[in-house]
């Protein structure tokens, strides 16, 4: 096997705790060269541990981490300049330029890109002379994507890269990553948006209680965007209704309760099963305040597989 | 609009004078940009000699010298005090508390680099500092009967002292516990320290002030200045200050 053959990150078996708290159990994780991989969980899932544990901060207790094929605690020196990374808070002194902070980290590297012209693509130029504690949250978040993928990285890590951004920013951060990708570069990225996962990723990875509890491309994980009606009621349900709708319903159509007044039906939203869904409505003594037909999304998908929301 | 940028990975880090000296150039600017910092590394060093000089003419104080030569040394001593312990320990607390050393840890710049950095910008905030405040005491008429190895050894010395002593604060406590413990230590050297004033002057106190690293470094300055000599036996004060404190901070610095 070549070098260049060993994926990305390679994670096995990472287990990590926090006094009594297990932050990350068990957990695998495997990326490979110039995808993008979303790691995609509620807040407290371990999603930042496991990041922390790839680029060298903390030690995994147990378990082995490879990234670029490199140990990152033994061989941190040989691998820091080879990779990029966006931290979830901070990272930047309070009084310093927005862009004399990019140019700054940029002198750092060795081929650095233009600081001007990445401001510029983030949307940065206007701000540059503003200092750091003065730009909105949106501009920190990204100055801080700047700061990450100014070095010209093989591989970027970055925690919630839209958290706090207006959807133009949002917009802006997505385009960049995936050029990136098409320049040849692997990223990390961790999320609690299921949309950022399903439209950036190639592989997401759900992670719950710090463990991988599915993987795979967003078509594989809903089901190839099976579609699904939302049936929110005016009162909540009588017990036992999902089971009595899927009796009426039957079929391949599967029912998850949401909350107490509403279910997501996961099979054909055609004709007959609205017909059915509105009449066991009303042999059940339910009032239908909105039928939704819409696809499957990772957030459906998280649901099934949790139990709970995501946010 | 600007070329489009090439994006494919080419990493590398700098090569280490480079980041060393960018570091350093960046911490000076944000030093000398911050008014509080501003405040102590120059407003109150020429205060006090302005201060001093006007005072001990209008009281007709009996220094042993004109006021401006007995004043400045230990004027000198009190802005590498302020530079290296003070606003070393500050600038360093905030750095912990807004992640920026964890950022930086991050990047290609290794821990000694970035350690490298903040000894060089405190040398040229220092050398600012020295150049502003010699250049007003030999306008008040300051003749000093200079040892440059002297001087040269105490601010070198007394740097190492004080800045391990404000990295060793700094690297222990919060970034606000930092600030008032820094500030308050200044000030209390300031007045009992014998930085300023020579120990002799402090009566049963004085046999202690010379062996505090201010006192020390007050004593060296005005050994070099006023009889162009070097004060050994105050500059292995010194020493052991730099050694204790470094150990102790290697020990006891959080990165994060």
């Amino acid at each position: 096997m070549s070098l260049s053959d060993e994926p990305a990150v390679l994670v096995e078996g990472l287990r990590m705790t926090y006094g009594d708290v297990v932050a990350v159990d068990g957990l695998d994780l495997r990326v490979e060269r110039g995808t993008i991989a979303a790691v995609l969980g509620p807040n407290g899932a371990g999603k930042t541990t496991t990041l922390e544990t790839c680029e060298g901060y903390r030690a995994p207790q147990h378990g082995t981490v490879r990234v670029l094929g490199l140990d990152p605690q033994r061989q941190r020196r040989e691998l820091l300049p080879r990779i990029g990374v966006m931290l979830q808070d901070g990272g930047a002194w309070s009084g310093v330029r927005a862009l004399e902070m990019l140019r700054h980290v940029a002198a750092l590297h060795a081929h650095p890109l233009d600081p001007g012209a990445l401001a510029e693509r983030l949307g940065l130029h206007e701000c540059g002379r503003t200092p750091y504690r003065r730009l909105s949250g949106g501009q920190q978040q990204r100055l801080k994507l700047a700061l990450a993928l100014v070095g010209r990285p093989e591989l970027v890590f970055v925690d919630e890269p839209s958290a706090g951004l207006d959807p133009a920013g949002r917009r802006t951060t997505w385009e960049l990553l995936r050029d990136l990708r098409a320049a040849g570069a692997t990223c990390v990225l961790t999320t609690h948006y299921m949309e950022e996962a399903e439209r950036l990723a190639d592989h997401v990875h759900v992670i719950d209680r710090g463990r991988v509890i599915a993987r795979g491309t967003p078509a594989e994980l809903t089901h190839g965007g099976t579609s699904t009606i939302r049936l929110v009621v005016t009162k909540p349900f009588p017990p036992g209704s999902p089971v009595s709708l899927q009796q009426a319903l039957g079929g391949p159509t599967d029912v998850t309760t949401i909350n107490e007044v509403s279910l997501l039906i996961t099979g054909p939203a055609d004709s007959t099963t609205l017909a059915t869904v509105s009449s066991w409505c009303a042999t059940q003594g339910v009032l239908p305040e909105s039928l939704h037909l819409g696809q499957r999304t990772l957030e459906d998908a998280f649901l099934e597989l949790t139990g709970r929301g995501l946010t | 609009m600007s070329a489009p940028l090439d994006l494919s990975p080419r990493p590398g880090g700098a090569p280490l004078p480079r980041q060393v000296l960018a570091q350093a150039r960046m911490e000076a600017r944000l030093m000398l940009r911050n008014g509080e910092q501003l405040l102590i590394a120059l407003v109150i060093p020429v205060l006090v000699l302005v201060g001093g000089v006007l005072a001990a003419q209008r009281l007709d104080l009996d220094l042993g010298r004109s006021p401006v030569d007995a004043l400045t040394p230990g004027v000198l001593a009190l802005a590498v005090m302020s530079t290296a312990f003070t606003s070393l320990a500050i600038a360093t607390g905030f750095e912990r508390r807004y992640h920026v050393i964890k950022r930086l840890g991050s990047s290609p710049l290794p821990r000694l680099g970035l350690l490298l950095g903040k000894v060089g910008a405190l040398l040229a905030v220092q050398l600012v500092q020295l150049v502003v405040v010699a250049a007003l005491a030999l306008a008040l008429g300051w003749r000093p009967a200079l040892s440059l190895p002297g001087a040269g050894l105490a601010v070198v010395l007394g740097t190492a002292a004080f800045a391990s002593l404000g990295l060793l604060l700094a690297g222990v406590l919060r970034a606000e516990a930092t600030l008032a413990v820094a500030n308050l230590v200044y000030l209390l050297l300031l007045t009992g320290g014998a930085v300023v004033l020579p120990a002799a002057q402090y009566g049963g106190f004085g046999g202690v002030a010379a062996l505090l690293p201010s006192g020390a470094l007050g004593e060296a300055m005005r050994a070099a200045a006023w009889d162009g000599a070097v004060a050994w036996g105050s500059l292995l004060v010194l020493a052991v200050w730099a050694v204790v404190a470094a150990v102790l901070t290697a020990r006891t610095f959080r990165w994060d």
